[in-house]
């Protein structure tokens, strides 16, 4: 238990900024209309895509001749930024279909 | 000073997420949100590559393989958002879900060695947490996409609840063993990849189509929290808020669809329809349905006051959206008010035939939420089902053990008459008996929705 406090309080900022995104992730989403429960579900997938950053940088960080930190880290980077580019478009073309017409 | 630089970079990103997740919440700014967090990504992004220093003062390098990577990922990742048919977005998200959630879990695996090799057990948990976390959910997602995509069926075997159970505690146990004996050799870290994948597969696997997008919503808050755990390794303050802000608005999200649905998370998990063989030994007493005429349906509705069309997923499978909105014009020319009532879980996904009906140019305000839509039932002269089933399915209120029960529904039963539009007696999806087709102000219309609807705007029109 102590090890555990200690841990945490190692990495109190950190801990401290999971603690005010879990409330602060609450609080964005109430009151969401069911009809845009899926886009807002597209549009929070493009986010977590953010972990494109963690596979730059592994790439940026790989040795030379480390082939397989090179290769998984090249794959993990073509993953996270299909999440990001994929999950933008994706969300703007639901939302497109929500334009009022005039 | 690029060290703030990037700094300040990672602190707009992660306010744009904010901002963007807030206005994703609101019709009118819902597409600005969308772009605002785009952008903040792609600031983090650039950011990330230009100024990036490590604990040596180390600028980031293999720039070629990064920009490669990124370009390759990019154009496949918008053709294939561009090019797939509206009626594939919900598998489209469980796909780059799951592209998420195996770049968490790759990180992992390759940061596994270095943080068991440097660093004391606590952050050699994370990183394993973000393998097992990343990989259930992109082998799970997959298996979703593959549901949605209509390629896999639901698999359910005795003991399933079981099973699954043992092998995530197994999977936990090894990661354990990693943890307190870090072993750089890569042989049990691989198998302990190889149970997370399955897990994920099993995990998904017995689950009914039906319930899809609330688990790939349950999928995309872990991808966020898989997202936070890489974050936390590298001490990288946006990875952690745009993971842990997926991770939370996503758990509530999820907590929200099943609320529609007024069904508990552990009854979807678990559940898959056990009430399915109940339901049948219940109301066994049917009676028989009327049908009506093609040419009685046609003067019915252009001699009523209001008509209110019920949308399900017959009419997205039939693609005949663009026909009803024909109908609609059709009766409104006539003086008929047209009115959409769209229930929460209509169709494959929530939004599923908003989307639909807005792509057939189908006026926004005239798509009326399930309170409003009910609200204005019993003033209806006629009612509309097209393809809809389970979400005007009476059972719902009165048979406590039909596994929809507890439900809220469209009550049609309000209006004058209900015309209710499928291809053959067959039950729907949920796959029980619907007794609003014996009521008897119910008529049958049987035929595939496109070619009746069109038969019908014909018949409407030489009225």
């Amino acid at each position: 238990m102590n090890d555990l406090l200690n841990f945490l309080f190692l990495h109190k900022e950190m801990v401290f900024i999971i603690i005010l995104s879990v409330f602060l992730g609450i609080e964005v989403i109430s009151h969401v209309p069911t009809v845009l429960h899926t886009p807002l579900m597209s549009g929070a997938n493009a986010i977590h895509g953010v972990v494109i950053i963690g596979a730059i940088l592994v790439m940026g960080s790989a040795e030379p001749g480390n082939y397989l930190a090179l290769i998984l880290g090249f794959l993990s980077v073509i993953l996270g930024t299909l999440n990001v580019v994929g999950g933008f478009v994706v969300t703007d073309r639901m939302l497109e279909m929500f334009k009022k017409k005039k | 000073m690029q060290s703030i630089i990037l700094w300040i970079s990672y602190i707009v990103g992660s306010i744009t997420f904010i901002i963007g997740l807030k206005q994703l919440s609101h019709p009118e700014t819902a597409r600005r949100g969308n772009l605002v967090a785009a952008a903040g990504m792609t600031i983090a992004i650039l950011a990330t590559m230009l100024f990036y220093k490590d604990e040596n003062g180390n600028h980031l390098h293999n720039f070629g393989w990064i920009f490669g990577g990124i370009i390759i990922g990019s154009v496949v990742g918008w053709m294939a958002a561009k090019r797939v048919k509206m009626t594939a977005m919900p598998q489209m998200v469980s796909l780059f879900n799951g592209m998420g959630g195996a770049c968490a879990a790759i990180i992992s695996i390759i940061e596994y060695p270095h943080m068991a090799i440097m660093h004391e057990w606590n952050i050699v948990a994370v990183t394993l947490a973000g393998l097992l976390i990343g990989g259930t959910s992109f082998a799970g997602s997959m298996i979703a996409f593959g549901k949605l995509n209509g390629n896999i069926g639901d698999k359910v075997f005795p003991a399933q609840t079981i099973i699954n159970l043992l092998l995530l505690i197994a999977t936990i146990g090894v990661g354990i063993y990693l943890t307190l004996l870090p072993d750089t050799n890569m042989t049990v870290l691989l198998i302990m990849a190889l149970m997370t994948l399955t897990y994920g597969v099993m995990f998904v696997l017995p689950i009914g189509g039906a319930d899809m997008p609330v688990v790939i919503s349950l999928l995309n808050s872990f991808t966020g929290v898989a997202a936070a755990c890489a974050g936390f390794i590298y001490q990288n303050q946006i990875m952690l808020t745009g993971g842990i802000l997926v991770g939370s608005a996503g758990t509530i999200l999820t907590i929200l669809m099943c609320r529609a649905m007024n069904r508990s998370l552990l009854n979807v998990i678990i559940g898959n329809f056990g009430g399915k063989a109940k339901g049948a030994a219940g109301e066994k007493e049917k009676g028989t349905v009327k049908e009506i005429s093609l040419s009685d349906a046609a003067v019915l509705l252009s001699y009523s006051k209001k008509v209110m069309v019920v949308p399900g997923y017959g009419l997205a499978v039939a693609q005949a959206q663009h026909t009803v909105h024909e109908l609609e014009k059709t009766l409104e020319d006539k003086g008929v008010e047209v009115k959409y009532a769209i229930h929460p879980v209509a169709g494959r996904m929530p939004g599923h035939m908003n989307v639909l009906l807005a792509e057939a140019d189908v006026p926004y305000e005239k798509l009326l939420e399930m309170e409003n839509a009910n609200d204005e039932f019993p003033t209806a002269d006629a009612v509309i089902v097209v393809g809809a089933n389970d979400v005007v399915n009476p059972a719902a209120k009165t048979d406590p053990s039909s596994p929809i029960y507890g439900m809220p529904i469209l009550d049609v039963e309000q209006a004058h008459n209900v015309i209710v539009m499928k291809r053959s007696m067959n039950p729907g999806y949920a796959g029980i008996e619907n007794q609003l087709f014996y009521e008897p102000k119910t008529r049958m219309l049987f035929g595939d929705a496109k070619a009746t609807l069109q038969k019908l705007v014909s018949e409407v029109k030489a009225n």
